[in-house]
């Protein structure tokens, strides 16, 4: 075996980290699709009315928040077969991303809320609002644009965790590199064919959202 | 659960606390140098400090993490396991702990930088006296979200085969079959671990703030902050 680092090695793994990225990037969207939608209603129901709801929410979001996604995702991926549900590792560990980003998402759509100004609480409801309007046409058209930045940068977060979807046998970009280590019994060049591609698509991610911060970030009256 | 079994879990505990602690002690310092390096009148300074934190916070500290243990040893330099663990999880905070330095140092009031030098102090008496107490108020609340943050990205290095709470409770599960239990006693487990992390921070935070004559809002568990 040769001692060295061996740069053509790092080239010969590219192929096989592009389909990984592939499935990375699968995994971050479906992620951020449910974290976006799932963090909205813990950031709504977080705020109902009946402590009854608030709370258990409240303990549930802080409960996921402060524990490892790691041992969230081997919870899902072994449990949920137990009691009946079989889905594929992929969309087990979408869906672990995806609910663990939603107590962070949040909590950004509550700084989001929290900013509208009461006037505009009040104006709604002296022209006699129902609940529902009050959020969709007053609330959250003033509160989402305001936090689209922070969550944009969510989805940079989320694509940095995926490589942990590995231990639960998803073959994303690490995988693939560890994959390729165990048959050649070279991880350095694989595992840094990974690590480069990581770092370019992370700052395209980062390129992207700041675009989405100029068109979006602003509130349109 | 047999007493070997539960030995394993008390010396995974110690593991995962020892990689917390410590990643967090040398994440510190990583910190404290970046992040006062951006605020350096030296570019050469500004510019290694702003690579690093824009490489490490752009990094999977789990690719951080293979790649101290894979590719260094290629290059000849073989590091203790365990080390090799914290220093990712370090190299890893530390970036992320280096903004929040940075921004509490910038929030310390213009006026008060101006008086330091109207007084004829050094550039070091100027950080050490006045700016550095003021900033590290502004900085415990942040350092307690990223502190949480390293617990939970300890359960990373159990993918590397360094035995930690979530190694052990891998080898029991493995040996008990009992899958359920043991994860939902492993998530409530770091749960119970950050709660406590949390609450020394919030008492060191008042401490740092009755140091300054400051008043923090009483409660000791919630405390909401905006993102």
């Amino acid at each position: 075996m040769n001692e060295v680092f061996d740069w053509g090695g790092v080239w010969d793994a590219m192929p096989a980290m592009l389909d990984g990225l592939v499935v990375a990037l699968q995994a971050t969207l479906i992620g951020y699709v449910i974290a976006l939608i799932l963090g909205l209603a813990f950031a709504l129901l977080r705020r109902s009315g009946s402590r009854w709801v608030s709370m258990p929410v409240g303990f549930v979001v802080e409960f996921i928040r402060s524990t490892p996604l790691l041992v969230q995702l081997f919870f899902f991926f072994y449990v949920l077969p137990l009691i009946g549900v079989s889905v594929s590792p992929l969309a087990t560990g979408a869906f672990a991303l995806g609910l663990h980003y939603a107590t962070y998402t949040s909590e950004v759509y509550r700084s989001g809320i929290d900013g509208v100004p009461p006037g505009q609480w009040e104006a709604a409801r002296a022209l006699n609002f129902s609940r529902r309007r009050t959020w969709t046409a007053i609330i959250l058209p003033q509160a989402i644009p305001r936090v689209v930045p922070a969550l944009a940068n969510y989805v940079i977060a989320m694509f940095k965790d995926t490589p942990q979807l590995l231990a639960i046998t998803v073959v994303e970009m690490l995988g693939a590199a560890v994959a390729i280590g165990s048959e050649t019994f070279r991880y350095s060049e694989p595992v840094a064919a990974a690590g480069l591609v990581y770092l370019v698509v992370a700052l395209v991610m980062a390129w992207l959202a700041r675009i989405v911060e100029r068109r979006f970030g602003q509130v349109r009256v | 659960m047999s007493a070997g079994l539960m030995a394993y879990i008390w010396e995974g505990l110690g593991v995962t606390l020892m990689l917390t602690v410590f990643g967090a002690l040398l994440g510190l310092v990583f910190a404290f140098i970046a992040g006062l390096g951006r605020s350096s009148n030296r570019k050469v300074v500004r510019g290694a400090a702003m690579v690093y934190t824009e490489i490490f916070r752009g990094f999977p500290s789990l690719v951080l993490l293979f790649a101290l243990i894979f590719i260094l040893p290629q290059f000849g330099y073989q590091l203790n396991t365990l080390f090799a663990g914290i220093l990712a999880l370090a190299l890893n905070i530390g970036a992320y702990a280096a903004e929040v330095v940075r921004g509490a140092v910038k929030s310390v009031p213009p006026g008060q930088l101006e008086a330091a030098v109207a007084l004829n102090f050094t550039p070091m008496q100027r950080l050490r006296k006045v700016v550095l107490p003021q900033a590290v108020v502004a900085m415990i609340p942040p350092f307690s979200n990223n502190l949480i943050e390293l617990l939970k990205a300890t359960s990373l290095v159990s993918l590397v085969y360094i035995s930690d709470l979530t190694f052990a409770a891998q080898l029991v599960r493995a040996s008990t079959g009992e899958t359920t239990l043991v994860f939902l006693g492993l998530l409530v487990g770091y749960g119970l671990i950050a709660l406590v992390l949390t609450t020394i921070m919030r008492l060191l935070e008042r401490l740092a703030a009755r140091r300054l004559g400051r008043q923090v809002p009483t409660g000791l568990f919630a405390r909401k902050e905006a993102v």
